[in-house]
């Protein structure tokens, strides 16, 4: 009959029978690839969905794995045909204040987290750059921030995290379990990237802190050795430090910088008309970068007086400035969806870390980026602390250097490729939260832990129902 | 995967001694490729053309990139009912990032006009063959949630000419068929890129006088790798065809029929 040509069961085609399914892609908007969602309300249900999972024997398996808030710039989060778990509800939050931690849900954001711990007067141990981050993803890149050299990594501050295995049972593990099996599927899954279990809940260490305020320290540097030098001196008494680099400056500006360094304010710090509600938290809404811009709008002219209006707005040494805390640790979640300013063909972040011998790689790879053309406005330069027990987290002591590149700069695949080797032959390596392009050869050789790492889960997940598509990337 | 600057890891070719097939797996990004299937009817040519690829891949290969496997698997376009099981073998193996479908008889139109089943067998190995392999490689990306499909149409399917309408037929259905499934794989996270290419001198078309805008194998290639990037849906090589073709395709046909094509 003609109208059934009309209406053909298009519902039950093989191409595109998945009503649940969506394209996704990590924060670089690079690379998207199709997978179920499925949000969930219990880790009750988690368990089932992670049982039925393993058990289905239906077809090629393509895998299950948790999804947060979509905030790691390359394929770490998604897993073409796989089901993936948003845990987006379970969220709750439990405050200790005598034992000073706190237990949340997987899928509680460090934003929600800030906004009912800081006016109770306590602090997330550490926050990467965005609070649009949940505790699942916090625990599965093992997250760093400012307080690195200081504090290391969100993991080394969590006493204990629930995880759902592959036959859908849940484990609670902590760092200190009498049981050797146990510490290591804590710090297997730590740093992670989800493909141990999925993580449902962790407690960790909370900051006290007397005031939502920050006192920053802020100077710049003409050239790089000067901030580097800076840097090294000056870290070991502050908390929070951090620098940017201006990576379009040319000839005797060349990579000049701001330092910024800061801590907690305390209550008598504060301006007096301040002082009666110290621990106000309240970011204001959120700009939105429209959803269809024309082009990319990052190129090397808005990169360039980028760069030379934010050197030039930082004065040369300010001291004890007050900040807001969601100006000093996550200036960008002010722009909601600032990726998009990166145009169709999305961004890259491209993060090192190499030891302080091998200081020189910064300068190396931010001269490299320059002779290619890349408009490079965000820079974060840092130094690390000592590294944590967990085989496939990112940090260990020295520099890392965070550089934010469009994916359409010609050339860009043959000098990060040649970047690559330099951070690994130095004894560094990049950061798997950030990564959408490194090659398995540079994963296997810069991360030695990860033979290890592989043989804790081929033991809890045997049938390798947990994946990922960086995991089919960089561990074909 | 294919990764965020467009690398691929595995290549499955469909017409594995296609030259322009070969042509577009060199001019891809080397430095991820791992895995290479020629998929073609078991000859000394296809075991050749796997070893020609795997010398000149690991001729080019980046300094410590894996060392790409190129290997030969027996495929006929006209053997239909073996598409499923040979499409999941290569698949259950390791996921694939592109797929090219580049097999395709020439044929004589002469002589299909004499002896129809001459051009049965052009309309069965182009289209037909095309339609069914490509329906189960689209079933195996679309599961996969990802991936490429570069089906090598040609201009000769956009206007039936006098001189090869047998071949240009064969074109012609092949490319609706790809438009089609472009389509019906739109938001699946695989795509279709529908390669027209005009005259392009391999050995299918050797002794054939070359007509104007004629390419070369390694042309196509680049072109393709670059649409890949753009991720557009057709690309026409050389890109002035496109005009050509749209001039071409609005000549009233008594006028079109004098045409010296």
């Amino acid at each position: 009959m003609a109208s059934d040509l009309h209406r053909p069961p298009f519902d039950r085609s093989p191409l595109t029978a998945d009503a649940g399914a969506r394209l996704l892609a990590g924060w670089g908007r690079t690379a998207p690839t199709r997978a179920r969602v499925l949000a969930v309300d219990s880790v009750a249900q988690v368990q089932r969905e992670v049982a039925a999972a393993s058990a289905d024997r239906s077809g090629p398996a393509r895998g299950v794995l948790a999804r947060g808030l979509g905030r790691s710039y390359g394929d770490a989060a998604q897993s073409g045909g796989g089901l993936l778990l948003d845990l987006a509800a379970v969220d709750q939050v439990a405050l200790d204040v005598e034992a000073g931690t706190v237990t949340a849900g997987a899928g509680a954001s460090f934003d929600s987290l800030l906004r009912r711990l800081l006016p109770q007067g306590w602090f997330l141990p550490v926050t990467p750059g965005t609070r649009q981050v949940t505790v699942g993803g916090a625990v599965a890149a093992d997250v760093h921030g400012k307080n690195h050299h200081v504090d290391g990594t969100f993991g080394a501050h969590v006493r204990a995290l629930d995880l759902v295995t592959a036959e859908g049972a849940l484990r609670t593990l902590a760092p200190n379990d009498p049981s050797e099996d146990d510490r290591e599927t804590f710090w297997c899954t730590v740093g992670g990237l989800g493909l141990t279990g999925v993580i449902t809940q962790a407690t960790f260490d909370v900051l006290p802190v007397t005031t939502s305020w920050m006192r920053v320290d802020t100077e710049r540097a003409g050239d790089l050795d000067s901030l580097m030098a800076r840097m090294v001196e000056s870290d070991r008494d502050v908390r929070y430090s951090v620098a940017w680099v201006d990576a379009m400056a040319t000839g005797a500006r060349w990579g000049r910088g701001v330092l910024t360094r800061g801590d907690h304010a305390e209550l008598d710090e504060l301006p007096r008309h301040n002082r009666s509600r110290p621990l106000v938290f309240a970011p204001r809404d959120r700009l939105a970068a429209p959803a269809h811009l024309p082009g990319r709008l990052v190129n090397r002219a808005t990169a360039r007086s980028f760069n030379a209006a934010w050197f030039g707005r930082a004065s040369v040494r300010r001291e004890g400035e007050l900040q807001s805390i969601a100006a000093f640790f996550h200036p960008l979640d002010g722009v909601r969806d600032w990726n998009r300013v990166y145009g169709r063909r999305g961004l890259l972040q491209y993060q090192f870390v190499v030891p302080d011998e091998a200081g020189q790689v910064v300068g190396t790879a931010l001269r490299r980026l320059q002779r290619l053309g890349a408009p490079v406005a965000m820079t974060v330069l840092k130094r690390f602390g000592p590294a944590n027990p967990a085989p496939l987290s990112f940090p260990r002591p020295g520099w890392t250097l965070a550089v934010d590149v469009p994916a359409d700069v010609p050339g860009l695949a043959r000098t990060l490729d040649q970047l690559d080797d330099l951070v690994a032959a130095s004894g560094g390596r990049l950061y798997l939260a950030k990564d959408a392009r490194m090659s398995p050869e540079t994963f296997a050789h810069t991360y030695p832990g990860a033979s290890r790492w592989q043989a804790v889960r081929r033991r809890l997940d045997p049938g390798g129902l947990f994946t990922s598509d960086l995991e089919r990337r960089v561990m074909p | 995967m294919i990764d965020a600057l467009g690398q691929p890891q595995s290549v499955l070719v469909l017409g594995g001694t296609s030259e322009i097939a070969q042509a577009i797996v060199r001019a891809l990004p080397p430095g991820r490729l791992r895995r290479v299937v020629l998929a073609g009817r078991p000859s000394a040519a296809l075991d050749t053309a796997a070893g020609d690829l795997q010398a000149h891949l690991s001729a080019t290969r980046p300094p410590h990139a894996a060392i790409c496997s190129v290997r030969p698997v027996g495929f006929d376009a006209e053997e239909t009912a073996a598409h499923g099981s040979l499409v999941d073998s290569v698949f259950d193996a390791g996921d694939v990032d592109v797929v090219v479908l580049a097999f395709g008889l020439l044929g004589d139109q002469a002589s299909a006009e004499a002896e129809p089943a001459q051009a049965v067998r052009v309309a069965q190995v182009n289209y037909v063959g095309a339609v069914s392999v490509g329906l189960h490689v689209a079933r195996r990306l679309a599961r996969q949630g990802s991936g490429e499909l570069v089906v090598l149409s040609s201009v000769a399917g956009l206007r039936a000419r006098r001189s090869n309408f047998v071949y240009g037929s064969s074109k012609a259905g092949l490319d609706a068929f790809a438009q089609g499934l472009a389509d019906a794989l739109h938001g699946s996270g695989a795509h279709v890129l529908v390669v027209r290419p005009g005259f392009v001198r391999t050995r299918m078309t050797a002794g054939l006088p070359a007509a104007p805008l004629a390419a070369d194998p390694d042309q196509v290639g680049a072109a393709v790798v670059a649409a890949l990037r753009a991720g557009h849906g057709t690309v026409y090589v050389p890109g002035a065809l496109r005009l050509l073709m749209a001039g071409l395709r609005a000549v009233p046909r008594p006028l079109f029929r004098r045409l010296p094509l």
